[in-house]
């Protein structure tokens, strides 16, 4: 085996309480993660793919399960321990300004993490802070500039330089370029794997842009309803989908065709979205499988190892396949 | 082919701040024909949005449109009062904004506001309204629309709402349907969901859809026509497949470089240089002259006219020719 992963993810749960009912957003996921490595989860609104990354940081507590970070486990940390780690692990949001003060400048800001941390004097943590902004690209002026001055692609390289100026070993990103236009996702995704590259950071990357997450990751976990449905390294999963959800998932991104023959027809999906209040018996996925039978509807299924480092929770694996062989002939 | 359905003409779109002048839409002109799907892509700024608000009488107050026309069965939109615009919308054209939330009435059940878009247009009658409600419910792909009917917006999900939302803007049949970026928020799967529904209805009722959206991979697989929009003009107009064949404005070539596609993993991507500049002024060159590679001289004191470069294909570009020469 390899190096000791950076995180490991044992059997977490999370269940919350909503209109008196029982919301299992996150239900025995397990993962590991190496140093260096980008895990990315999808799945749909509501599959819990948010809720998993903010269990890792701690900033929800899993009800079941363990996580270890570096080696140390999370849910055993003294308050004071898991401040000094949390400046390892760091977060990315959707919206960088909802997470800057608007009366802060950018600079300001960028120095205030580092502050807080209390890490280096002033001027050391001035410095660093107009060293980072060149990392992620920003002219040096705009730390005197204020958040409504900047572009959504300004905002998020804030958001990253400030997140880096805590030398993190992880860094969650969760939907850290849905809101930028087209040709500014580019720019701030390719910087995000420079910098991986450069200082050795650990992703997990959170996006519903499926190509995106590929583009990033070395593994992908598919979530549908707080469940790990597949996971696999991340040219195997768009290779050979074999969860009926992740063919499904990959069937629906529409590609710019490359001649007219290859438009895509727009194919109606069965089935909604269940309810996570109210999850469907058996396998959460059966409403909306095509190969769905009478075990899908009763019984559970338990991941099963389908190639090296690829598991997949579906009675019908073997099926899938075979299907996936027959139309690739 | 008859008149087209809806055609705009030259529209020229001014907004004022504080301080100057924003010139977001500069002499955009396309039409659209009864059961087509016309896609509009650029990125925020474009002026997309505003082309297709403004013309059926949604601009922002502090917007003004300056010249053009916008006609409609007839009749030119820009001519005439709210209370005529407000009978059209809603009845001929239907609009899907981009966000449900902000579009919905928070505190009236779902049932009720669909039911209200055939009422107000005197559409139907009650009863029949109510059951066209659950109709449409039923189309929209809600489960239980009855007990669904009498629930608020919050108690939805994004997706959902959305549909609620395309259901109120189809309620009355319209011939039109305009839509902002309908599907963004959506996840794949949702939105596929959406997409097939509406090709559904373009294929029962003959209805046309002009949608505005910066995903090329849902523009050329939905639309029957392209138009990409940059700095309030037209850069490049084609049938969807003329545009798959042979795209060449160096703007839409560069967008369409600039998308991660599945199987992009381990490739080097090229982003378009430079970001959108607020255009203050009346152009004096092209708008994208500045983040282009093919730029010369004429590029800064020549605006480029949109004009034919093949079968079903416009461009606005000086040097068109050699940019289609280079990337066949």
């Amino acid at each position: 085996m390899s190096a000791k992963p950076l995180l490991r993810v044992e059997n977490v749960s999370k269940t919350f309480r909503v209109q008196g009912k029982k919301l299992h957003a996150i239900e025995n996921v397990s993962f590991t993660l190496e140093a260096g490595k980008t895990l990315g989860l999808v799945g749909e609104s509501g599959s819990g793919k948010s809720t998993l990354g903010r269990m890792v940081l701690r900033l929800l507590e899993s009800d079941k399960g363990k996580i270890y970070f570096d080696g140390a486990d999370l849910s055993k940390l003294s308050k004071v321990k898991l401040r000094a780690l949390r400046r390892d692990m760091q977060i990315i949001f959707q919206d960088p300004k909802a997470s800057l003060s608007p009366r802060m400048t950018v600079g300001d800001a960028i120095e205030d993490a580092m502050a807080i941390h209390k890490l280096g004097t002033k001027a050391s943590r001035r410095e660093r802070m107009t060293e980072l902004l060149e990392k992620v690209g920003l002219p040096a002026e705009i730390q005197y500039a204020y958040p409504h001055e900047l572009s959504g692609g300004q905002l998020q390289r804030v958001g990253i330089a400030r997140a880096l100026s805590l030398n993190p070993k992880l860094i969650i990103c969760d939907e850290p370029v849905s809101a930028l236009d087209v040709s500014i996702q580019v720019q701030v995704i390719q910087l995000l794997r420079d910098l991986q590259k450069e200082f050795n950071l650990t992703y997990i990357f959170i996006s519903h842009n499926l190509a995106v997450v590929e583009y990033l990751s070395d593994d992908i976990a598919v979530l549908y309803l707080g469940e790990v449905v597949e996971q696999a390294p991340a040219e195997e999963l768009f290779k050979t989908p074999t969860h009926p959800y992740t063919q499904v998932l990959l069937d629906s991104i529409l590609r710019v065709p490359e001649s007219p023959e290859q438009k895509q027809e727009m194919v109606y999906i069965q089935g909604e979205v269940p309810s996570p209040l109210n999850p469907p018996s058996g396998c959460t996925f059966h409403p909306r499988c095509p190969y769905a039978t009478d075990i899908c509807r009763s019984a559970k299924p338990l991941q099963r190892t389908v190639a090296e480092c690829h598991v997949a929770a579906c009675h019908r694996v073997e099926e899938t396949q075979n299907l996936l062989m027959v139309n690739a002939n | 082919m008859g008149e087209p359905l809806l055609s705009i003409d030259d529209l020229h779109v001014k907004f004022s701040r504080s301080e100057d002048e924003v010139f977001a839409v500069n002499g955009v002109s396309f039409s659209i024909e009864a059961n087509e799907a016309l896609g509009i892509v650029g990125e925020s700024g474009s002026g997309k949005s505003v082309t297709l608000m403004s013309s059926i009488g949604l601009l922002r107050e502090n917007g003004k449109i300056t010249s053009g026309t916008a006609n409609f069965q007839g009749r030119n939109l820009l001519k005439l009062r709210p209370k005529q615009l407000e009978d059209i919308r809603g009845r001929d054209i239907g609009v899907v904004f981009q966000d449900p939330m902000t579009s919905l009435n928070p505190i009236m059940r779902i049932g009720d506001q669909i039911m209200e878009a055939m009422l107000t247009h005197q559409y139907a009658s009650r009863k029949e309204a109510f059951d066209r409600t659950l109709q449409l419910l039923q189309e929209m792909g809600i489960p239980d629309p009855k007990s669904r009917f009498k629930s608020y917006p919050h108690e939805f999900s994004g997706g959902m709402r959305q549909r609620i939302m395309i259901a109120i803007a189809l309620a009355c049949e319209p011939q039109l349907l305009i839509a902002d970026e309908p599907t963004t928020a959506l996840d794949v799967t949702v939105q596929m969901q959406i997409l097939a529904l509406l090709q559904e209805l373009r294929r029962k009722r003959g209805m046309s859809v002009v949608m505005v959206t910066h995903d090329f991979g849902l523009a050329t697989n939905f639309c029957d026509k392209i138009i990409v929009m940059y700095g309030g003009q037209i850069m490049e107009k084609a049938t969807t497949d003329q545009f798959i064949r042979e795209a060449a404005h160096p703007y839409s070539l560069g967008l369409k470089r600039s998308i991660i596609e599945v199987g992009h993993k381990g490739k080097e991507i090229l982003p378009i240089p430079k970001t959108a500049k607020t255009l203050t002024a009346v152009l004096t060159g092209c708008p994208f002259a500045e983040r282009c590679s093919y730029t010369t001289e004429r590029c800064h004191q020549e605006v480029p006219r949109l004009r034919v470069f093949g079968t079903d294909h416009e461009i606005a570009c000086h040097h068109a020719e050699e940019v289609a020469c280079h990337v066949r």
